[in-house]
């Protein structure tokens, strides 16, 4: 029987050199006449090990990593066909601790399956969730949603099911779905992950979508960083088309359902779901006031559900299992899984599915091993250029999006970058202020104008120029940002700003003045 | 980059592809993405022309271009060195191998060398922040950068 060797194609194995190993694997195969296929698989989320390379044996797969092309061929004298021992040898996947104690509900098949083989997505339960939509009532496909509990996944936390209500009792001859994958922050692969290891499970998410709210359209759009996750899309919709899923006549019913793949131009503040909508619609991606509502008047004034990718991933097994089965997991009014994402200066980087409620500190000790540096952690930013800094004092805070508020911090897209003790809390705490200055769209004051003084204000504080009254403005002026804006891009910029302030005050300190030693 | 293509010829192409590309639903941004690809650029002298096939007033389609950080008004080096300056990979060091690459290359970012060999600009996340410090050189991703590896990524633009 013909052996599966499994080498990543997402774009985090692809930047470690996950491609050469492919292409040195591909050419011992054939020199040596082995009788094994290669499978570019999505990524398992294990990231310090890629090139994580598996191979498909009787008691299951073993994994190898990280490897480098010059790995292959002794991995292949050592017998890599049939899982054979090798120091690089990570002994049975499913055993590896760090995907052993996770709860994969959204991510069940990434890495599992070729990305693009409908064959392996209905093995591995695709389209039930899509099959028992078609066969049911919007109504009664909206209600399984929101008596899950599912709740936006793309920083908001609105709570899925209710958005979808609002889009099925608003009348109107065309909806949208719009489908948000601009997936701008730092700290944050979840979207990207997804959509190249697994992405008819988007496509199914956006078709449920559409039967429930009677929206026959659907766009996803992809921040144009990401080309990988475009062209798997791209492909994935293609193929979806050509076998029934999407078009017409989804899955033979009288529904129809088609969906489009855009790319962003590189603004950050399209990830806002208004601004998105006006790029969607060819205009510059300004904020919208709302209301009205997306949900009333959307993407060119017509009704829109729009989700993030994470969200509407989460639905097809919603809907196959069932509400109850997807709200059980989880803690208080945070129901169900969650991807958070392990970056930066850490050692066990990657993607980590569970049901929510671990603490910060859990996540970042336990799963995430400390720093890669191997020097304590001083801080970790959760929610990517938004979300606050969390000194390890509060690392007893439990992963739920009311936990997080309640210590003036936010989930956001569950992104969470470690620093170590190196870091300069002003520093950062400057370049939040400047990335908001450089990605604002100008609309509100406050962003526009609020994020340009708060870098000079800070600045005026490194030089030790009145830092007490400085940051006292500084306080001030986040105030300002915080209820003036008009959306999170200036409304969430003081979270990273004020917990520098609060949590590292020593970084604000002036430096001792060195130039009165003349 | 076909900076040598007449005037007239970038006319033309840009008409096949408004045309081709009119019916979409909200088609100026796809219509931007498929003359930058052409072209290397949105060329300036084209946008009066893209106003008037879509029924859009010319400051419309200027704002349109202008405010999106990927539309270039000139063409780019024939690389393009994207270096990720996110959080997550500030936290490794990204700071420093930005400025080192600055050194080598004698450019800041938004700049292109002399030679016309490479283009040096910031990105705001890849997506590779498990893999930091990362950067993207003519689409393609690099990861775990450290001095070795980018000095490495110069070099090949160099050569």
């Amino acid at each position: 029987m013909t052996v599966r060797i499994f080498v990543p194609r997402d774009a985090a194995a692809l930047a470690v050199g996950a491609e050469r190993v492919a292409e040195r694997l591909a050419s011992e195969i054939e020199a040596r006449g082995l009788d094994a296929t290669i499978v570019r698989n999505g990524s398992r989320g294990l990231h310090w090990l890629e090139p994580m390379i598996e191979v498909d044996t009787a008691e299951g797969r073993i994994a190898y990593g990280p490897v480098r092309p010059s790995d292959v061929a002794a991995l292949l004298d050592a017998g890599l066909a049939n899982g054979g021992n090798h120091p690089l040898c990570l002994g049975k996947t499913e055993d590896l601790p760090f995907l052993k104690s996770q709860t994969r509900l959204t991510f069940a098949r990434c890495g599992i399956v070729d990305p693009l083989s409908l064959a392996d997505y209905r093995a591995h339960d695709g389209l039930k969730g899509l099959q028992k939509a078609v066969a049911m009532a919007p109504a009664d496909v909206v209600a399984q949603v929101t008596e899950s509990g599912l709740r936006g996944r793309g920083g908001a936390g609105f709570p899925t099911g209710i958005k979808w209500k609002t889009v099925l009792d608003t009348a109107d001859e065309r909806k949208y779905i719009v489908c948000n994958a601009d997936e701008g922050d730092s700290g944050t692969f979840a979207d990207r992950m997804i959509m190249e290891g697994d992405p008819f499970v988007v496509i199914e998410g956006m078709a449920i979508a559409g039967l429930a709210t009677g929206a026959t359209k659907g766009f996803v759009y992809i921040r144009s960083e990401y080309p990988h996750a475009i062209e798997t899309m791209t492909q994935a919709v293609g193929i979806a088309r050509a076998a029934g899923i999407l078009g017409a006549s989804v899955l033979g019913s009288a529904r129809g359902f088609d969906i489009e793949i855009r790319t962003g131009a590189g603004a950050y503040v399209c990830g806002e779901e208004t601004a998105l909508l006006n790029s969607l619609e060819g205009k510059r991606g300004v904020v919208r006031a709302k209301p009205p509502l997306p949900a009333h008047k959307g993407l060119f004034g017509r009704p829109t559900v729009i989700n993030n990718v994470i969200s509407l991933a989460s639905v097809p097994i919603i809907m196959d299992k069932g509400a109850a089965y997807y709200r059980d997991f989880g803690m208080g009014r945070s129901r169900g899984t969650i991807p958070i994402q392990i970056a930066g200066n850490v050692r066990h980087g990657g993607l980590y599915e569970v049901a929510f409620g671990l603490t910060l500190g859990e996540i970042v000790d336990r799963i995430g091993g400390g720093t890669a540096t191997g020097r304590p952690v001083k801080a970790v930013q959760v929610g990517g250029p938004l979300g606050a800094y969390f000194p390890p004092a509060l690392f007893d805070t439990p992963f739920d999006y009311e936990a997080f508020a309640a210590r003036d911090g936010l989930i956001g897209h569950a992104g969470i970058v470690v620093f170590d003790d190196s870091a300069d809390m002003l520093k950062q705490a400057r370049f939040a202020m400047e990335f908001c200055a450089v990605e604002s769209c100008g609309k509100c004051t406050p962003c526009r104008i609020g994020s340009t003084r708060g870098v000079e204000v800070i600045d005026k504080v490194a030089e030790g120029i009145e830092p007490e009254q400085n940051l006292a403005l500084l306080s001030d002026l986040c105030n300002t940002m915080k209820f003036g804006s008009l959306c999170a891009l200036g409304g969430f910029t003081p979270y990273p700003v004020m917990s520098a302030v609060t949590h590292f005050p020593d970084d604000f300190r002036p430096a001792p003045l060195v130039e009165a030693a003349e | 980059m076909n900076q040598h293509i007449s005037s007239l010829d970038i006319s033309a192409r840009t008409l096949d592809i408004v045309s081709e590309m009119k019916s979409l639903e909200g088609p100026l941004l796809p219509i931007l993405h498929a003359i930058q690809a052409e072209f290397g650029h949105v060329p300036q002298e084209i946008l009066p022309l893209i106003a008037r096939e879509l029924n859009l007033s010319r400051a419309e389609v200027h704002g349109v271009v202008t405010f999106y950080h990927d539309y270039r008004n000139h063409p780019a080096g024939r690389h393009v060195l994207k270096l990720c300056r996110a959080e997550a990979c500030q936290s490794m060091g990204g700071d420093h191998l930005a400025e080192r690459v600055k050194t080598l290359l004698g450019i800041d970012f938004h700049q292109t060398t002399l030679d016309g060999a490479v283009t040096l600009e910031p990105v705001y996340c890849l997506g590779l922040c498990s893999a930091a410090p990362s950067a993207m050189l003519d689409g393609a991703v690099h990861g775990r950068l450290d001095a070795d590896a980018v000095d490495a990524l110069v070099a090949e633009v160099r050569a």
